[in-house]
C-alpha cells in the first residue's frame, strides 16, 4: 500500500480521475485509488462507499472528502474536493455555452436528446441493479420493495415535495428498521 | 431571463435544504428540483431542464455538475454559484463531521436503523429520477419510440453486460444526431 504525499498530489489525483469519468466517476475512482495508485484496499474502498452512500450529498464527492480527510485532515478534504470539481465544472459550463450557440441545429438537439435518453436509462439501471441489496436489509425484501415503490409513487407520480417524503416515509422506515434490530 | 436577488436567494435556500435530503446522491433530488424549478417557478422549460442534465452527463466529471448547469441556465454565473454552494456546503460540513463522529459508532442500533431504513427510499428515488428524465421524451409522439428504444438498450446493456457507460452515451449521441430519436 502507498499513500499520497501532499494535498497537492491529492488534488491532482482527483482531478485526473474526475476528468476520465464520462457517465459516472465511481468506476474510475475504484480503478485509480485501488488498482493503480493502491491508496486503498478493495475492502477499505467498499467501506468508504457504504458510508458515503448513506450520508447526504453526492457519493463520489463524499468519498473524496472522506479520503482527503483521512490523509491530511480538512486541508486534504478540501484539496480532494477541489480536484474533483474545479476542472470538470469549467468543462461542463463551456459545453453549456457552446450548446446554446448551436441549439438551432436539429443534429445538435437530436444528439442531446439521445444522450438524455441514455442518461435516464443509466440511472434506471443503477436503481434496478441495487434493488437486490434490499434482500440483505433488516426489513426484508417485501417491505423494502414496498417502501421503494411508495417512494416512486410519491415523488414521480404525486410529485410531493421531497422534504415530506423523507420526513414521512423515511421516519416510518427508520422506525421499522429500529424495531427489527431489537437486540 | 432576469432574476432579482430574492429569486436567487430562494434558489440557494432550496438547494441548501436539498443538500441535506440528498441521501443517495444529488441525482435523487432531481424530481424535487424539477417540481421547484419547472412546475412551480417556470424558470426553465421541461426540455431545458432535461437538456441541462443530459449536458452534464455527457461531460466528464461527477454527475453532481448538472446542478451547476441548471444554475447557469436559470441565472448565469450567479445562478451556478447559488445552486453549487447550496448543494455542497451543508452536505460537505455534515459529511466531514459525521465521518469523524461516526467512525466508532457504525455498528450501533441507531446508525444501523437509519442506514437500513433509508436504503429503500434511496433506491425508489433513483428509479423516480430515471422516470422524471425519460418522461418528457416519452410524452412527445415524435420522440417516443426512438427514446424508448435507447432507454431499453441502455438498461439491458448495463444489467447484462460489462460495457462502459461511455459507449452507451456515444451511441445515444450518434443515434440522436442522425435524427433517429
Amino acid at each position: 500500500m502507498s499513500a499520497p504525499t501532499s494535498p497537492r498530489e491529492l488534488f491532482l489525483a482527483f482531478n485526473r480521475l474526475a476528468l476520465q469519468g464520462f457517465g459516472g466517476v465511481l468506476p474510475v475512482a475504484q480503478r485509480e485509488l485501488v488498482e493503480r495508485r493502491r491508496w486503498l484496499t478493495k475492502d477499505e474502498f467498499v467501506d468508504m462507499l457504504a458510508v458515503s452512500q448513506v450520508m447526504p450529498g453526492p457519493n463520489v464527492v463524499n468519498l473524496a472528502l472522506m479520503f482527503g480527510d483521512r490523509t491530511f485532515g480538512t486541508r486534504g478534504a478540501l484539496a480532494a474536493l477541489a480536484g474533483m470539481l474545479l476542472a470538470p465544472l469549467v468543462v461542463v459550463l463551456a459545453l453549456t455555452v457552446l450548446y446554446v450557440q448551436f441549439d438551432q441545429y436539429p443534429a445538435v438537439t437530436g444528439a442531446l436528446r439521445g444522450m438524455g435518453a441514455v442518461a435516464s436509462g443509466l440511472i434506471l439501471s443503477t436503481g434496478l441493479k441495487l434493488l437486490v441489496t434490499l434482500r440483505r436489509n433488516v426489513m426484508g425484501l417485501p417491505i423494502g420493495l414496498g417502501l421503494a415503490a411508495l417512494t416512486v409513487l410519491a415523488t414521480a407520480w404525486l410529485r410531493l415535495p421531497l422534504v415530506w417524503v423523507i420526513a414521512g416515509l423515511g421516519s416510518i422506515a427508520i422506525a421499522i428498521a429500529w424495531n427489527r434490530l431489537r437486540p | 431571463m432576469n432574476h432579482d436577488a430574492s429569486d436567487l436567494f430562494g434558489l440557494f435556500a432550496h438547494f441548501l435544504v436539498l443538500s441535506l435530503l440528498a441521501v443517495g446522491g444529488a441525482i435523487t433530488t432531481v424530481p424535487d428540483m424539477h417540481r421547484y424549478i419547472v412546475v412551480e417557478h417556470h424558470w426553465l422549460t421541461d426540455a431545458q431542464f432535461t437538456a441541462s442534465i443530459a449536458l452534464a452527463q455527457a461531460a466528464p466529471g461527477p454527475n453532481l455538475l448538472f446542478v451547476a448547469v441548471l444554475g447557469w441556465n436559470i441565472a448565469g454565473a450567479l445562478g451556478t454559484l447559488a445552486t453549487m454552494t447550496g448543494i455542497l456546503v451543508p452536505s460537505t460540513v455534515l459529511s466531514l463531521w459525521v465521518t469523524r463522529w461516526g467512525a466508532q459508532r457504525r455498528e450501533t442500533r441507531g446508525v444501523r436503523a437509519f442506514t437500513s431504513g433509508l436504503t429503500p427510499l434511496t433506491l425508489g428515488l433513483l428509479l423516480s429520477t430515471g422516470w422524471v428524465l425519460a418522461e418528457p421524451y416519452l410524452r412527445n409522439p415524435a420522440h417516443r419510440w426512438g427514446a424508448l428504444a435507447l432507454i431499453v438498450v441502455s438498461v439491458l446493456a448495463m444489467l447484462r453486460t460489462r460495457l462502459s457507460p461511455m459507449w452507451l452515451v456515444a451511441l445515444g449521441t450518434a443515434a440522436g444526431a442522425l435524427g433517429w430519436v
